[in-house]
């Protein structure tokens, strides 16, 4: 019981938040692109928030299931079917034996995930499920999924609670360009004013050099004042470094873990999820806020999700309606 | 500590700086911060990247605000008396040097105007400090490599260096923990997995500790490499007090 996968797509990897606490000996974080879609999915299905998923890249793949279970899709829009009839996404899907999954390339967005209620039998490496392709650690072998690759389900969970209540509303990936909130430093020190001025007053282009490494963007000088070289660091999820080209790298989720490069700012943990939705020729700018704004932005994302599984835990309308009508009838008969 | 820096790095991480230069004296405060920090289980620290001269600390928000984590560092890097209560721990690394296991020995000893039993001594007699890790799981930057050996870069890297490789590249030794594409001088190589992903502690070394490497000829190579293989060669280590 458990998935096959008939095409891998562009690139399927199984992920998590990432592999923590490793970082001082050379191991890369990894972990999913998009945090927000993929608390969402766990989240449709009651699942532990830190549950490994599937993360599809711009052209998704088939999957075919080989027992039943029950799954949720969310991030960009692959226009998913099963069986060949269209399925929402962040809503909890009931999938039977023998169902085929098929997405297609990505209309909205660029990265989607896929979650399961019967959880994805990869084992635990370091203290995550997550894939580090670079180090071939983790996930399913240390690679991406290919044709004919089988993941087993550890437990059968088919059954949830107020079912029909686990829809939300869409997030939507479909706007070319994103405003990127950022906290600026560590290294904003080493850049001219002038420098500053043009990195938050520009217009940057998404290049094709985007991947889970980092993302490279196109436009207008950043001055540094004696070159943007400096001595060794540690890189953290989002930090924009500007290296003597002058222009910024968004450092992503397979980041190395230190790097010779200024860092003019770091992207708001809540926003990186605008950029990584994006694609080739897509627009960025960016806005600075304090780091208090950037945690209160952080904080209000938990509350925000917390909402939304109170919200999927309320019986839906429909079957209230029906209850209450049940509930009149009886006493029509019992009296 | 007038030097040390607080900066930020973003809604969950912290720099630490403790100041612009690559010496000794600031990487053991560096390794003794963590070390203290560790003992200090602080709730909310997710992560922490020793390097050079600074400190990122990854933290989760939700637990600790910026002000909290700024005030809980300071209160440890403040403490004056860090650097001298700390352990000193060498690793022991046997190398069988030159012949098929460093092809790139002949360079080295050519361009420093020796013997390779010279360069073999020279590369064996001193304990380097290991600065920080990064690049590749468990790559080391050891730092105090003797001048009389430092090699430039080959011209054309090779796509492929056999895990357990040491090299040389310009002022830098090292070994290379995983097959890897390279640009340094070979002149040997360890048995030992210095990474095991398979292995309870996948990296043997941290921050702050020591390499020697210890010369060994080819049938003590083998005799380890089996035995590394079935996970059951441990590395002397030596510990003492700096």
């Amino acid at each position: 019981m458990g998935i096959r996968i008939l095409k891998g797509g562009m690139l399927t990897t199984v992920q998590d938040l990432g592999r923590t606490g490793y970082q001082s000996q050379g191991f890369s974080v990894a972990g999913v692109m998009d945090v927000r879609s993929f608390k969402i999915a766990n989240l449709l299905l009651d699942n532990p928030e830190n549950e490994a998923v599937l993360e599809i890249t711009l052209i998704g793949p088939t999957l075919e299931f080989t027992s039943a279970t029950i799954i949720a899709i969310t991030g960009g829009d692959f226009g998913p079917t099963v069986n060949g009839e269209p399925v929402p996404m962040y809503t909890a899907l009931y999938i039977n034996k023998g169902d085929i999954l098929k997405f297609g390339s990505a209309r909205t967005g660029s990265r989607g995930y896929i979650a399961f209620s019967s959880y994805l039998e990869i084992p635990v490496v370091m203290g995550s499920r997550c894939t580090n392709m670079k180090s071939s650690l983790g996930g399913f072998k240390g690679r991406k999924l290919m044709a004919g690759d089988y993941i087993n389900f550890r437990i059968k969970r088919r059954y949830l609670p107020f079912f029909l209540s686990r829809k939300l509303n869409l997030n939507e990936f479909d706007q070319m360009s994103a405003e990127l909130r950022v906290v600026m430093g560590p290294q904003d020190d080493k850049f001219s004013k002038q420098g500053i001025e043009t990195f938050l007053n520009s217009e940057y282009t998404v290049t094709s050099d985007f991947d889970r490494m980092g993302c490279r963007l196109e436009g207008p000088f950043i001055a540094s004042k004696d070159g943007s070289d400096i001595i060794s660091d540690g890189i953290s999820f989002g930090s924009v470094q500007v290296p003597s080209h002058g222009k910024p790298i968004i450092l992503l989720s397979d980041r190395q873990t230190t790097g010779g490069y200024a860092k003019i700012a770091t992207v708001a943990s809540v926003d990186i999820p605008k950029l990584v939705q994006r694609k080739t020729d897509h627009k960025i700018r960016f806005r600075a806020i304090t780091v208090q704004e950037a945690q209160k932005l952080y904080l209000d994302e938990v509350k925000e999700l917390d909402a939304m599984r109170r919200l999927i835990h309320q019986p839906c309308k429909e079957v209230l309606e029906c209850r209450l009508v049940a509930k009149r009838l009886r006493t029509l008969f019992e009296s | 500590m007038q030097n040390i820096r607080i900066l930020t790095a973003g809604d969950s991480s912290l720099l630490v700086e403790f100041g612009a230069e690559i010496s000794p004296e600031i990487n053991r405060k560096i390794a003794a911060t963590v070390q203290l920090l560790k003992e200090q289980h602080i709730e909310g620290i997710v992560d922490m990247i020793p390097t050079y001269c600074s400190l990122l600390i990854n933290y989760d928000p939700r637990v600790l605000s910026y002000e909290e984590i700024r005030e809980r560092v300071f209160a440890i890097v403040r403490v004056e008396t860090i650097a001298g209560t700390q352990r000193k721990r060498v690793f022991e690394i046997p190398v069988c040097y030159g012949g098929e296991y460093g092809p790139d020995m002949d360079n080295i000893a050519k361009h420093a105007g020796l013997t390779e039993e010279e360069v073999i001594r020279i590369h064996s007699s001193k304990d380097y400090l290991i600065y920080m890790l990064g690049f590749l799981p468990g790559f080391t930057y050891l730092g105090g490599l003797d001048e009389r050996i430092h090699t430039p870069r080959l011209a054309n890297p090779r796509l492929k260096i056999s895990a357990g490789s040491v090299g040389i590249g310009g002022s830098q030794t090292g070994i290379y923990p995983l097959d890897s594409p390279g640009g340094w001088q070979l002149m040997g190589m360890t048995p030992v997995k210095t990474y095991d992903p398979n292995r309870e502690v996948p990296i043997l070394v941290e921050a702050g500790d020591y390499i020697r490497f210890v010369p060994i000829d080819e049938a003590e190579y083998l005799r380890i490499k089996d035995l590394a293989e079935r996970g059951e060669y441990q590395c002397t280590v030596h510990e003492g007090g700096v």
